[in-house]
């Protein structure tokens, strides 16, 4: 039977999840192996009553736990078709042992992360703590800060994953509830353009050609594993970030929607500016107005890829500033914040006298006031105008008790 | 129509051209490997395999090289189930949307893993296989502990058996739980089919694996694997340690269809008595001492009820 094509009004009333949701229906995916999780589990809710309305054509396996979910995806994906699901925290957790695994059979699976804290103490609300889990295992991870972005990401991420120079997995990331729950206007495509965008799958490897039988998922051991691992960690920082920015190119030419690596807001002349992730992106940029209009030159990055890390694109936009906070919304648990730490790197080594401090903030769904960051920006200035960190390099923002800052 | 093999004679059927390469990584003796060729034997249609962590997938594809002419896939210990499981929702996806690259064909879904990826480990996975339908079997090359790593206990290591987790000593008689009855638990599951067999009886083999290929939907197949590194006896001595297995009825060769109607498919001319079962194993080696000999006893006892509640069942047709 085949399925109906949807219409779209040209801008959609849609939150995050019900955006990944519509833009998986788009892509026409071969199977969804998934298993439900607050706050993801509306994408998958959504993407199951798009099959129960016939418009979706694909199987859809909602299986016992997120690991099975990631498993079944790994299956599809190794039998050759497009192949997505969804999901957060601990279910995010639980597929971090098949996380590796697609990434390591190459496998071009796309997860949407709903974003949210990872227990104990549990938590339903969101953080960056899963995201921040899954930077080590070969993913590439896509950071939306509004529905809009969780909506045109799924094409570019699908794009930029299966194509054969790349054949990696790929996050598509949003804040929990922040995104996935609030409802905005969201400028769609129509579903032939949305389709043809993304293209047709190109199989590779894939078991269900029996004509060439295919081994995925083998043993090696010292004589070969550093090879594979080394190829792996080599195509994710050399052909990646290229691959997505000729999407994002596309993209834009297509919908007139430009997104950058690294984005940056009000960075030409900035003296002092906060780099962070997700919706505090947006909160961000309307304090750096405000800021300026108190004649702080504020500005704004926000990381639109997370992994690869946009080293150069990184220091590039950091190159002019006086002071960076790096603003990272997931507890370091005995160390500097990842994106302190990643901001670091990127400077080293470099001309730059920027002074560089680190806070965290947001924890378990704490919301980032437009107050803190006044305060965040009044600091960074008071370091410029000082000409030294003034401060602790960690401090925590928006916690009760007494004011927690270290190193 | 899927298309299995006629095989007449165990000379014919031991030369057949199979997908499952004598060069291997498996102990001299183990049985995996003639479970593994009489399971692919049992067809010619096309394969999608996979194999769960273990003895079979470390000695089987280790890069550059590959014991299987069929597709096959490893991703972990516990979900080798659902890889097939995965691969089967794409095909019936791509079957529908008309993308199948040879669209005649009547591939067949089949998961290999050890007593530990399903007793244990993979438990759950599989169980969510069973439940869901899909048209897959599940093969355990039950070995009855983990071999792969160097023979720790597993729940379907049995009563009185010396595994490294649980071993014999000055005080213990080794393995305290009795075996986990998984044939049971996932014809429970109401699949199609379930059956327990043994690669000495090839023919009730054959026809096992070929009815489960035929069926709609999911189907549990447990396979008695004797292990010569961990149930120590000599290499050359697998099939005999294979026959004392179904002739002790230690292992009872039966199948369940649609989860309620079992049948008995061997009933041994001289049934062995249990002590030589395990008198032929050095796993079992200390029971023999005067203090553990009433687990002998308990041995035989518990095979005896476990073949009158088989025969029961048969009779009473449940």
């Amino acid at each position: 039977m085949a399925f109906d094509k949807m219409e779209l009004k040209d801008i959609e009333v849609w939150d995050g999840n019900f955006a990944a949701a519509q833009a998986m229906r788009q892509c026409q995916i071969d199977v969804v192996s998934a298993y439900p999780i607050t706050p993801s589990t509306p994408i998958v809710e959504g993407y199951a009553k798009f099959l129960a309305d016939n418009y979706v054509e694909g199987e859809f396996v909602m299986v016992e736990s997120e690991h099975a979910a990631m498993s079944g995806c790994i299956g599809a994906s190794a039998a050759g078709g497009r192949v997505a699901t969804a999901t957060s925290s601990q279910g995010f957790a639980l597929m971090v042992e098949t996380l590796y695994q697609a990434s390591g059979m190459r496998l071009p699976i796309i997860l949407n992360v709903v974003n949210r804290a990872l227990a104990a103490p549990l938590n339903v609300n969101g953080d960056h703590s899963d995201m921040y889990l899954g930077r080590d295992s070969g993913w590439i991870q896509f950071d939306a800060y509004c529905p809009q972005d969780a909506y045109d990401l799924n094409f570019i991420a699908f794009k930029v994953a299966e194509d054969h120079d790349i054949r990696l997995p790929a996050m598509v990331h949003q804040d929990g509830f922040m995104t996935s729950h609030t409802a905005q206007g969201v400028h769609t495509l129509d579903d032939d353009t949305a389709y043809n965008f993304v293209g047709d799958f190109k199989p590779m490897n894939d078991m269900l050609d029996f004509e060439h039988p295919v081994t995925h998922g083998v043993q090696t051991e010292e004589d070969w594993h550093f090879e594979h691992k080394a190829r792996q960690h080599n195509d994710l920082m050399t052909k990646v970030l290229p691959k997505i920015q000729t999407v994002f190119d596309d993209f834009e030419k297509l919908t007139g929607r430009k997104y950058n690596i690294v984005e940056k807001y009000d960075m030409d002349d900035a003296d002092v500016a906060v780099v962070c992730m997700g919706t505090s992106v947006e909160t961000a940029r309307e304090v750096a107005l405000e800021m300026r209009e108190k004649g702080i030159k504020a500005g704004v990055v926000g990381l639109r890829v997370v992994r690869p890390f946009p080293f150069f694109e990184i220091q590039e936009a950091l190159k002019e500033v006086k002071a960076i906070a790096a603003l990272d919304r997931s507890s370091p648990n005995g160390a500097p914040g990842m994106l302190f730490n990643e901001i670091a790197g990127t400077l080293f080594n470099t001309d730059t006298k920027a002074l560089l401090s680190g806070y965290v903030y947001g924890l378990g769904g704490r919301d980032l006031t437009k107050k803190h960051l006044v305060d965040l920006y009044t600091e960074l200035q008071a370091n410029v105008d000082a000409g030294k960190v003034t401060t602790p390099l960690q401090q925590f923002i928006g916690v009760r008790g007494p004011k927690l800052q270290f190193l | 129509m899927s298309e299995l093999k006629k095989i007449k004679n165990l000379k014919e059927f031991s030369t057949s051209a199979d997908r499952f390469e004598g060069a291997n990584l498996l102990c001299p003796g183990c049985a995996h490997s003639i479970i593994v060729r009489e399971v692919l034997n049992a067809t010619n249609d096309d394969l999608v395999l996979s194999a769960s962590t273990g003895c079979l997938e470390v000695c089987t594809a280790v890069y550059p090289y590959t014991s299987w002419d069929a597709s096959w896939i490893h991703i972990g210990f516990e979900n080798g189930s659902t890889a097939v499981a995965g691969a089967e929702a794409m095909y019936k996806a791509l079957k529908n949307k008309g993308r199948l690259k040879q669209p005649d064909r009547n591939p067949k879904f089949v998961s290999f893993a050890g007593d530990g990826a399903s007793y244990d480990i993979g438990f759950q996975w599989i169980s969510g296989c069973m439940e869901r339908g899909h048209n897959i079997m599940h093969v355990v090359l039950d070995n009855e502990v983990y071999a792969n790593t160097g023979g720790q206990r597993s729940s379907s290591t049995p009563i009185g058996s010396s595994a490294t987790t649980s071993p014999a000593g000055r005080v213990s008689y080794g393995e305290k739980q009795n075996k986990k009855d998984m044939v049971s638990i996932m014809a429970s599951h109401g699949i199609p089919y379930s059956a327990q067999v043994a690669p000495n009886k090839w023919k009730d083999m054959v026809k096992k694996i070929q009815h489960g290929m035929e069926v709609d939907g999911p189907v549990f197949i447990n396979a008695v694997s004797p292990c010569t590194t961990e149930w120590k006896f000599d290499p050359k001595d697998t099939m005999l340690l294979t026959d004392l297995s179904t002739d002790s009825l230690v292992f009872p060769l039966y199948e369940i269809i649609d989860g309620h109607e079992l049948n008995i498919t061997y009933r041994p001319k001289n049934v062995v008595p249990v002590e030589e079962y395990l008198a032929a194993q050095g796993r079992f080696k200390h029971l023999f001492k005067d203090e553990y000999k009433y687990l002998i006893k308990e041995w035989q006892e518990r095979v005896d009820a476990n073949w009158a509640y088989l025969n029961r069942r048969e009779e009473a047709r449940v």
